[in-house]
């Protein structure tokens, strides 16, 4: 289990990247910036882990991320709880409905286009859920009381914000990076491959993918978690949605899927492009999605593997 | 209230109206399922640009919407042959997870765009016969509903007619059947894929027209179209006309019933529950082969 030498230099360049980048970002606007497209890169690890590594292509990623946000809001809203205990339960919340999820779609042979539609069912179910459920705050969504401190998980410096999603980012990419070279990786590739020949080589299947989408709806719901905290604010539309649904897929599509670095490279790639059309065209709404759908037309159909495939091609 | 007939009837009645146009909705997808074998998550959003077509030339032209269906079937068909042959055919590789991609592509781009150029603003027609409401006994319905519903059944039949009796509808079936026999003797393949992707988006076309008097368009209507005709699709069984139409109906139904039953807001949970159990626990729907 060791990097690769140009691996190595990638990382420590990337990782000195990041890890100073407030030294020069000083704008509250760009850092801010900087902090979503990291954002973008989580949920798009957690969907890069199911749907690149497994081939289980998911159009409901929005089940995960929404379970995270909702979990520890109404743990701290209504019962009180401190919102890491809260992020806690959230992650496991958001891992069991992984875990639910995929049992029960994988048991019934649910695969490719069916799969993907049955996860956006299930995002809609619940986005309906909680929508007409007063715990959950119905229409009007769930708002956090400031309180800033780090005991809270709030914080007044954004700065502390940018560390925080680095790195959760960075333990997100440890885990894939872990799991790419594990004999787990090697068996969620096979699955992804050929799940027949996999089947027939003594692989669990059906273990594999539930194991596969149970970390992914962990690894979502921190970003959940880490949205309400960095908004202190979630409803059903941003919470289960299918735009979140759509975010969560399109970082790590454009940026490679199935590469450890693909959802970051994408992340950056849709945030340039999203800055770009802004200053483009203006600050009108659907201009970024415009761009992102044809972004990902074009990446499609020249570029299959991503970003990524540029940089592959040459190593 | 639930025991009295009359109202049930009139709830049942109600949901057979907006049935309609789901059946209609999902036989322009039941037919690019059937033949293709893709799922195309542009339909929704298709729909919608037939919605704002329809809407222009009503408020810019003047044109009612039962005549403008002359001219936005013809050429929705010209468009959805288009976007099969030279986009979605070639961007897709042919390969199953992929056209799900680039078609969800497509509706990121439709759905964007029409926010870019005519806003999110919620956008409605009014036309003199939407206030005609027609007395059938149990309760009145809006002429227009009615009208769509006479249509659904006609379309349905039309389709039949088309598969079952014409050389076109043979080597459409030819295609879905069998690729490589129909390739053998002489059909072009790409072709037949591309117009029944036309005439999908043709009969979306015409459900747009029949919707627009007595609902409304914005850039996201499609989206809550698209997975109730996924519903319906499965629920009649993959590619099989007679249950696309039937389940579309089953679906108003349903829906109308469990918005009564749970309120507005919890009512929508109805249709994606089907479809969740259909597709767990019998992908081969009512009328289909199995699939998957």
């Amino acid at each position: 289990m060791r990097l690769r030498s140009g691996q190595a230099g990638a990382l420590f360049v990337l990782a000195a990247f990041f890890l100073l980048l407030p030294q020069f970002v000083t704008s509250s606007y760009w850092l801010g910036l900087w902090t979503l497209t990291l954002f973008y890169a989580l949920l798009g690890q957690s969907w890069n882990l199911l749907g690149g590594y497994g081939g289980q292509v998911s159009f409901g990623h929005a089940v995960f991320f929404g379970t995270g946000a909702y979990v520890s809001a109404v743990l701290q809203v209504k019962f009180g709880f401190n919102a890491w205990a809260g992020a806690a339960v959230a992650v496991a919340a958001g891992g069991l409905v992984g875990a639910f999820l995929g049992a029960v779609s994988f048991r019934y042979g649910l695969r490719g286009s069916y799969f993907a539609l049955v996860t956006l069912a299930f995002a809609e179910v619940f986005r309906v859920l909680v929508n007409s459920w007063e715990l959950t705050g119905s229409g009007f969504g769930m708002l956090i009381p400031l309180r800033p401190g780090a005991a809270h998980l709030q914080f007044t410096d954004r700065t502390w914000f940018y560390y925080l999603i680095l790195a959760l980012l960075a333990a997100a990419c440890a885990l894939v990076w872990w799991i790419e070279r594990s004999r787990f990786g090697a068996y969620l590739v096979a699955v992804r491959e050929n799940e027949d020949a996999a089947q027939a080589l003594g692989i669990d299947c059906f273990r594999v993918k539930v194991v596969a989408i149970t970390l992914s709806g962990a690894l979502a719901s921190v970003a959940g978690v880490f949205y309400v905290q960095y908004f202190l604010f979630v409803d059903s539309h941003i919470g289960y949605g299918p735009a979140m649904s759509v975010n969560a897929l399109l970082a790590p599509l454009i940026g490679g899927a199935g590469t450890l670095f693909g959802p970051l490279i994408g992340a950056v790639a849709l945030g340039a492009l999203s800055e770009l059309t802004t200053l483009a065209l203006g600050k009108t709404p659907g201009v970024n999605l415009l761009a992102f759908g044809v972004l990902l037309l074009v990446i499609l159909r020249f570029l299959p593997n991503g970003l990524m495939g540029l940089f592959r091609g040459r190593a | 209230m639930l025991a009295d007939p009359v109202f049930l009837l009139a709830v049942a009645f109600n949901g057979l109206t907006v049935g309609a146009i789901y059946a209609l909705v999902a036989l322009g997808l039941a037919l690019i399922y059937g033949v293709l074998h893709i799922i195309n998550f542009a339909h929704g959003s298709l729909l919608m640009l037939a919605l704002y077509a329809a809407f222009f030339l009503f408020t810019l032209g003047g044109v009612d919407p039962y005549v403008a269906v002359l001219a936005l079937a013809p050429g929705f068909f010209v468009f959805g042959y288009l976007l099969q042959r030279f986009v979605i055919a070639p961007i897709s590789f042919g390969r199953d997870t992929n056209v799900l991609l680039v078609t969800l592509g497509l509706s990121i781009i439709f759905d964007n765009l029409a926010l870019y150029l005519w806003t999110s603003t919620t956008r409605t027609i009014n036309v003199p016969y939407a206030q005609t409401y027609v007395d059938i006994g149990v309760t009145a319905v809006a002429l227009p509903r009615l009208v769509a519903l006479g249509a659904a059944l006609l379309v349905g039949v039309a389709f039949w007619l088309l598969m079952t009796r014409t050389d076109l509808g043979k080597a459409i079936r030819a295609v879905a059947r069998e690729r490589q026999g129909a390739r053998i003797v002489g059909i072009s393949v790409e072709h037949i894929f591309a117009v029944s992707f036309g005439l999908g988006t043709a009969v979306v076309a015409l459900a747009a027209c029949l919707l627009l008097p007595t609902f409304y368009v914005t850039p996201t209507v499609g989206y809550a179209f698209v997975l109730i005709a996924f519903t319906t699709v499965v629920l009649g069984g993959m590619g099989s006309f007679i249950g696309a139409l039937l389940g579309g109906l089953l679906l108003g139904v349903v829906e109308a019933f469990s918005g009564v039953l749970l309120g507005e807001s919890l009512g929508q949970i109805g249709i994606f529950l089907i479809f969740i159990l259909v597709l767990l626990f019998r992908p081969t729907g009512f009328f289909g082969q199995r699939v998957a």
